[in-house]
């Protein structure tokens, strides 16, 4: 082998070995950061445990919202038609929350079956069904009604 | 009558566009110098009839013709005479149409600039670029025909989408697709060169002010999506990670590593069929953002309506354009020819690092974005990325480029020494050490990641500053290089971005609040006094406004009105934030939704932001690099047909 050719090799392992590295630790995160879409009759049938993070998705029941007081606390149930969740959350609720709105729901389940929600996403159009929603919807059986 | 004369000029359009794919090439391969030339006539009434096509759609807005169910459904009698103007690329139909006037805008432009290549090569570009045309073409007028009536006549539209009734949203769009079509340009160069099995490198030369501009333009559209997402959806975030961000995001990566791989392989030769494979890379990632965009196969905060037909056009298209150049560049690339060598120490070693940071960016982004897929795809159930998978990634990721980039500056190509560099970078570094450390003594909160974020930020500005510095004491003139100016005002802008990145992410207050009116709530320096709202009437909604007073200590700062708009004819409700600008903060409220019947109770966001302008202004610095860049003169010289290959190493700017 030629030195040129040999401090090549030199660079190519060099960089291989960088690239694995990375793409290892970009794995993990990954694998770390993976957020589940979760219906409320996934909820039902599978024991979910607490404390672990996942996104709920569903239809805010009708005249389910209710709000404290004095704080920004509010619950509200999302329903998919066969099951629903009581949800939990303590901020601004965004533009298009309304009941009967398709929404998502990040957070995780509290041991007395709760779902405490750090973040509420409702879609800019409101004609506009999360895809999820929509499919979890469907999944139960539940119909539109326009 | 009129709008289908815009359908009729589409259809001209696409048969110019066929022209332009066909003829010229037809042309380099018999040697017809009357086909070749072609090109021009053909680019410029492409150019035109899209403009005429594009007008028309323009005009039916303009006069409010509701028989045109593309109107109908984004705009309405209300709707001020500007917005009627950004309504047209306000959803799927027009913008399309916007992307492929824009494409015939920078064909037009490549044949009316390129006159100095070489006849062959010059025709294979523009008949490259009418193939993308053509399939472009084919897309809007099968899929996506904004010139649709609707029968009979609606009476009333149905009105812009508010969150599109803005500034920010009248500029985002365009300058983004002149990033994103631009790389097409630079595509076709690519191709074209590997079409013509061009031995030598002098393609790249040609390419560079193209994918320059291309590249400036991308950087300003993404930089006023993020500033508009910060200022219009009312919540103060300025990058969310979501898909369709990634999807412009991915060609800025690609791109940023090709025009330094270009630089590269125009003044040394090295990295040539890397440089090919980026310029591939960079349009395919565009077309793979537009496919993600319009297909609805991403959940995501821009929700385009989709439709399925759509997304397997758009897949297909990807599937001929990825799949025919990359073969291209199976067969063609290894007969390129090859540059020099270089030693470890030399500044292609360092243009490599910012080569393989950004090519591993990208991949790790189009990972993240494409994982949710691929899991869903094998039935594994719906899951979404969150964004501290990319933030903790492109953290670490940064730690390598911004220390490689004030050396590789100061680096000669193909060889240096390490003790050369150490003496004049001991300064900048000295320096960047000393102001991330005071930063860190004086706001200790921001932590070690911050203030590492800040020391990175001042080493890439005092590393390039200090490198004009350098030459102009070396050459005893002040005259310095264009090409400096430019490289130096972008990396600039990048220690600003980093700095003011790594600031406001752990330094900002962000606080949720039930206030009532004559409530107070102190935040940092700052008093916020919410004095109740009042109802205004706007052109087409009704607002609850909200009036806050900020004070510093007994001294009023700015009075703030932020808005809770109801727009009447969809029924959406927006939130219209209120914010004093500073170059050092911003001070941010808006209001959520009423908590009580009687409206003086509210939700309300309070935020303080500091160094938050300094993302945009950095971005905006970057931009001014590349279009400075981009007006070297040394493009706009006579071309020859081959260079000689620059073998010494004298300090070459890249």
């Amino acid at each position: 082998m030629t030195p040129t050719r040999k401090r090549r090799l030199t660079a190519v392992l060099v960089i291989i070995f960088g690239v694995s590295i990375a793409a290892v630790v970009a794995m993990s995160a990954l694998n770390e950061n993976m957020l589940f879409f979760v219906s409320p009759t996934d909820v039902e049938e599978q024991s979910l445990p607490a404390g672990k993070r996942f996104r709920l998705g569903g239809l805010v029941a009708a005249e389910s919202v209710s709000r404290a007081e004095d704080s920004l606390a509010v619950t509200f149930v999302v329903t998919d038609g066969a099951y629903s969740v009581d949800v939990r959350f303590d901020g601004i609720l965004p533009d298009l929350f309304r009941e009967g709105q398709g929404i998502i729901a990040i957070g995780q389940l509290t041991p007395d079956g709760h779902f405490e929600a750090d973040e509420v996403l409702a879609k800019h159009d409101e004609n506009y069904m999360p895809p999820e929603v929509a499919d979890a919807l469907e999944k139960a059986g539940h119909v539109e009604s326009e | 009558m009129t709008v289908e004369l815009g359908q009729i000029s589409l259809m001209a359009a696409l048969l110019t566009a066929l022209v332009l794919g066909l003829v010229p090439m037809i042309g380099t391969y018999t040697g017809n110098r009357r086909f070749m030339a072609v090109s021009t006539t053909a680019a410029l009434i492409q150019c035109l009839l899209l403009m005429i096509s594009f007008g028309i759609l323009t005009a039916a807005f303009v006069v409010q013709d509701f028989s045109v169910e593309y109107v109908a459904r984004n705009s309405n009698s209300l709707l001020p005479m500007h917005y009627r103007f950004s309504a047209v690329w306000s959803a799927h139909e027009g913008s399309l149409l916007l992307w492929e006037l824009i494409l015939a805008v920078w064909i037009a432009a490549v044949a009316l600039f390129s006159k100095r290549l070489p006849e062959v090569f010059r025709a294979r570009v523009l008949a490259v670029l009418g193939w993308i045309s053509v399939g472009f073409l084919l897309f809007i007028l099968l899929t996506s025909n904004p010139f649709g009536r609707l029968i009979p006549s609606a009476v009333e539209g149905l009105d812009l989408n508010p969150l599109l009734q803005d500034f920010g949203l009248i500029i985002h769009p365009p300058l983004l697709y002149m990033g994103y079509v631009g790389f097409s340009v630079a595509f076709a160069f690519a191709v074209a060169a590997l079409l013509g099995g061009e031995v030598n490198r002098d393609w790249v030369r040609w390419s560079r002010p193209w994918t320059l501009i291309a590249w400036a333009f991308l950087t300003i559209g993404i930089a006023l999506g993020s500033w508009w997402a910060y200022y219009e959806l009312g919540w103060g975030g300025y990058w969310f990670w979501d898909p369709v961000e990634n999807a412009s995001f991915m060609p800025w990566l690609v791109g940023t590593a090709l025009i330094h791989s270009q630089a590269v392989t125009e003044k040394r030769g090295a990295f040539g069929n890397w440089t090919l494979l980026l310029a591939l890379s960079a349009f395919s990632l565009s077309l793979l953002g537009t496919f993600l965009v319009r297909s609805g196969v991403l959940t995501s905060v821009h929700a385009f309506a989709s439709d399925p037909t759509r997304g397997i056009f758009i897949l297909a298209y990807l599937g001929i354009v990825v799949g025919s150049s990359l073969t291209l560049y199976a067969i063609r690339a290894p007969k390129m020819i090859q540059g020099g060598g270089f030693a470890g120490t030399s500044r292609e070693t360092f243009l490599l690092i910012n080569n393989l940071v950004f090519a591993v960016m990208a991949a790790m982004v189009l990972t993240g974005t494409l994982y949710p897929l691929l899991i869903d795809a094998m039935g594994a159930g719906k899951i979404s990325v969150g964004p501290p998978y990319f933030g903790l990634l492109f953290t670490w990721l940064l730690v390598p480029m911004v220390l490689a980039l004030p050396i590789g500056i100061f680096t000669r190509w193909q060889k240096d020494t390490g003790s050369r560099l150490a003496g004049m970078l001991r300064w900048p570094m000295a320096m960047a050490l000393v102001f991330g450390a005071g930063v860190w003594i004086m706001e200790p909160e921001i932590g070690f990641v911050s203030a590492a974020g800040v020391t990175g930020g001042a080493w890439v500005i005092f590393g390039s500053i200090f490198y004009v510095g350098h030459l102009l004491s070396r050459k005893n003139s002040l005259k310095i290089p264009g090409s400096v100016l430019a490289m130096t005002l972008a990396h600039v802008g990048l220690g600003v971005f980093l700095i003011g990145l790594s600031l406001v992410s752990t330094l900002s207050t962000e606080k949720h609040l039930r206030m009532e009116a004559g409530d107070k709530y102190q935040m940092v320096d700052y008093t916020f006094e919410f004095l109740g709202t009042k109802i205004v009437q706007g052109p087409n909604y009704t607002a609850d406004e909200g009036e806050f007073v900020v004070y510093k200590g007994d001294k009023e700062v700015t009075r703030l009105y932020p808005q809770k708009r109801e727009y009447a004819q969809r029924g959406n409700t927006m939130t219209e934030a209120a914010i004093d600008p500073g170059f050092t903060r911003d001070l941010y409220v808006s209001l959520g939704e009423p908590l009580d019947q009687n409206g003086r109770a509210w939700a309300v966001r309070v935020y303080h932001k500091p160094f938050i302008r300094w993302i945009w202004l950095g971005s905006i610095f970057m931009m001014l690099g590349g279009i400075l860049a981009a007006a070297n003169k040394r493009y706009r010289r006579k071309m020859p047909a081959t260079k000689p290959v620059n073998t010494g190493t004298k300090e070459v700017t890249a």
